[in-house]
């Protein structure tokens, strides 16, 4: 459906939770990008939120072809537009981190491989929100997801959060990035210097989910501030394969995780031993990106 | 008996079936080419990555890292007005079907070639018709090319009513037989496919464009999901008389003839006794052994997607014996073709139609085979039968 008389790039009217961190995280994208932009999108929550056939929030042209995907239908976007002698025409790929870390990670690692000038930008919200807060390769530590409850013989999730930032500079990207929902401001500078690079270029985003995350829906922007202090999520930037900044600076004091885990539903069942662990992931942390 | 091969002006070349189709490929004014190696296909991919890098192509070549890859690249060029090309065999095809099922469902006129070869497991590279057959019901249409000359025409058709129907097609080839084979072939040159065949202009608004911002692929709901697909469906019927009418056409610029008219092409006596129905390569064996049988016709189905049920009644639904050969089998079932054909025919009377199942894997298939079918062609017995 034609969507040029749209004057924005993602109109308000699409049907996500009330306060969903995720769609706050587009917002601040989209602003970091002009009208000469396509949009390859992977299944999940904001492709079903956003396009509710005959309707739809986009403003830009914007493609869905399937869950693990989208990296390659981008690579075909930007092939077509480089046979057009169109070098300008910026594509930008948006996927949950259910489509990034797990069941698109191949595809990803093919487009990286051909250096296609292509950003791409991973909504992570730490399990695959869409069909029901299962855990994906970037559920953290002791997270219950519906495929890895909490019980008496389980702490949630077991396994240790996938580095995809690792897997992004092992393709020697000269643009990755890190950063969450609850910095509007940061996201979408991240997003026009990753747009000037030329190459591919990655862009993670922590998106606390309502649900999933077992929060209120005034919570998303505070809870993706509190991963940032904590140490758990810092803000990072690698430029030329080399941190280039960290929020983990001369002006950064931890916060405790405590407060992140006690707000948040997931983490409910944790005993003191487990926070304990968690603390020592984030302390990890604090020494890997401390600069 | 009445010659029904394709009889050509001159061929210009002895060539392998790869290279007749790679040369045809790159004579069509194309964008992007994306890939992956699997045999018996591979051939095909070597070629147009060679004539990239010896500068005598314009498209993009663009190396995918699967099957998976590919079919996702392509789609999303041609989402971009593109028109583009890929080729796959078995493992690859399968690998893809996610990807295939969406192309037709976002009605992209995407060609692809399969060099047909049985799936695994156990592993086999040799040719049946067992890929296709799992990629029937995706929504793509299905040429099955008996020889060289008859793949290079069908990519061309295939492009030609893939592009007027926006329905994708899947050109069949016989691995080996006809992929590996040296045969005289013309290529059609690049004017004159330009003639049949102008560039590809996707209508404004149809494609991804920063200028015309479209929305594709959206989350629809069960009324308009249902209504899209009954809307393929629809437009599959049409597309029959579109292939019959772009046939027709092929031949005036190409200027060749045959007994084809796109669907189906029959060869043999007016009333016969028996017909022996079968798909690709193997008509040619066929061919050659009717040729000493007064009474045995062959009817060759050229496009099994759409299914010409129609043709297929007129051309042997007055026949007592239909035999069909084929080389691929629905376990718990028959083979496929057989199904169908029986399905159509059905309609028109009483008939002993039976099911052979040759070829599963690349066994070979004889002259001696073919004759003992034909024998048994009037026996009411056993429906399906495997031969090998
Ligand atoms: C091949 C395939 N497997 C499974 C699914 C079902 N599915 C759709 S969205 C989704 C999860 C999406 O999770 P994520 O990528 O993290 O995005 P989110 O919804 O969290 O934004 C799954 C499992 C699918 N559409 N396709």
């Amino acid at each position: 459906m034609n969507t040029k008389n749209k004057n924005k790039f993602l109109s308000p009217g699409h049907n996500a939770c009330s306060g969903c961190g995720q769609l706050s995280a587009v917002h601040a994208v989209m602003r970091g990008l002009t009208p000469d932009t396509i949009i390859a999108n992977a299944t999940g929550c904001l492709e079903v939120t956003t396009t509710a056939y005959p309707q739809t929030s986009w403003g830009l042209p914007w493609i869905h072809s399937l869950f693990e995907n989208a990296s390659s239908v981008a690579s075909g976007i930007r092939a077509a537009l480089d046979k057009q002698g169109n070098h300008t025409t910026k594509v930008l790929v948006q996927a949950g981190d259910g489509g990034t870390y797990d069941i698109g990670l191949g595809l990803i690692s093919g487009m990286w491989e051909r250096g296609e000038n292509i950003l791409y930008i991973c909504y992570d919200t730490e399990s695959y929100s869409n069909t029901g807060i299962q855990a994906s390769g970037s559920t953290p530590y002791g997270a219950a997801t519906t495929t890895t409850p909490n019980g008496e013989k389980s702490v949630g999730s077991t396994q240790v959060k996938k580095d995809m930032l690792a897997i992004a500079l092992a393709h020697g990207l000269k643009y990755v990035a890190q950063t969450a929902a609850g910095f509007p401001d940061d996201i979408t500078n991240k997003v026009k210097k990753a747009l000037a690079v030329s190459g591919p270029a990655y862009i993670q985003i922590l998106s606390p989910c309502i649900p999933g995350w077992k929060i209120n829906y005034d919570e998303a922007a505070m809870m993706g501030k509190l991963a940032v202090k904590t140490g758990l999520y810092p803000i990072l930037e690698y430029t030329n394969g080399k941190l280039s900044a960290s929020s983990i600076n001369a002006n950064f004091k931890a916060e405790p995780v405590n407060t992140y885990l006690k707000g948040q539903g997931r983490f409910k069942h944790l005993t003191e031993e487990d926070i304990k662990h968690i603390q020592s992931l984030a302390e990890e942390n604090i020494k890997k990106y401390r600069i | 008996m009445k010659k029904t091969n394709i009889q050509h002006r001159v061929k210009d070349h002895i060539l392998e079936g790869s290279k007749a189709i790679a040369l045809t490929i790159n004579n069509i004014n194309l964008d992007v080419v994306s890939a992956y190696p699997i045999t018996p296909q591979t051939h095909i991919v070597e070629d147009l990555a060679q004539f990239k890098a010896d500068g005598k192509a314009e498209y993009e070549y663009i190396r995918a890292e699967s099957e998976f890859a590919a079919a996702s690249i392509i789609l999303g060029a041609c989402a971009t007005g593109a028109r583009v090309y890929s080729a796959t065999s078995s493992q690859g095809l399968l690998l893809m079907v996610e990807v295939l099922y969406n192309i037709s469902g976002m009605r992209l006129p995407i060609v692809m070639t399969c060099a047909n070869r049985a799936v695994s497991a156990p592993i086999n590279i040799w040719n049946d018709h067992s890929d296709a057959m799992a990629v029937r019901d995706s929504g793509w249409m299905q040429f099955f090319a008996e020889n060289h000359q008859e793949a290079v025409y069908q990519h061309l058709l295939a492009y030609k009513v893939a592009e007027k129907m926006s329905l994708p097609a899947l050109v069949n080839v016989d691995g080996f037989i006809l992929t590996h084979s040296y045969e005289p072939v013309s290529i059609p040159s690049k004017s004159l496919i330009k003639k049949y065949l102008p560039d590809y202009k996707p209508e404004t608004g149809t494609y991804l464009d920063p200028n015309n911002p479209v929305t594709m692929g959206g989350f629809f709901s069960s009324d308009s999901y249902f209504k899209t697909r009954e809307n393929i469906v629809t437009d599959f019927n049409l597309s029959l008389q579109e292939i019959k009418k772009e046939y027709r056409k092929l031949k005036k610029v190409f200027n060749f003839k045959d007994d084809s008219n796109g669907l189906v092409e029959y060869s043999g006596p007016k009333k016969p006794k028996v017909i022996l129905v079968t798909m690709g390569s193997l008509a040619g064996t066929i061919k050659e052994t009717i040729k000493d049988y007064q009474e045995v016709g062959l009817l060759k189905i050229t496009t099994f997607r759409p299914f010409p049920s129609e043709e297929i009644i007129k051309a042997a639904g007055m026949c007592e014996n239909i035999s069909i050969i084929e080389k691929a089998v629905s376990p718990g079932s028959g083979g496929p073709l057989y199904s169908e054909i029986r399905a159509a025919i059905s309609q028109t009377g009483k008939r002993n139609i039976k099911n052979y199942i040759v070829g599963l894997g690349g066994k070979d298939i004889s002259q001696k085979m073919i004759q003992k079918i034909i024998k048994d062609s009037r026996n009411k017995g056993k429906q399906i039968t495997f031969i090998g």
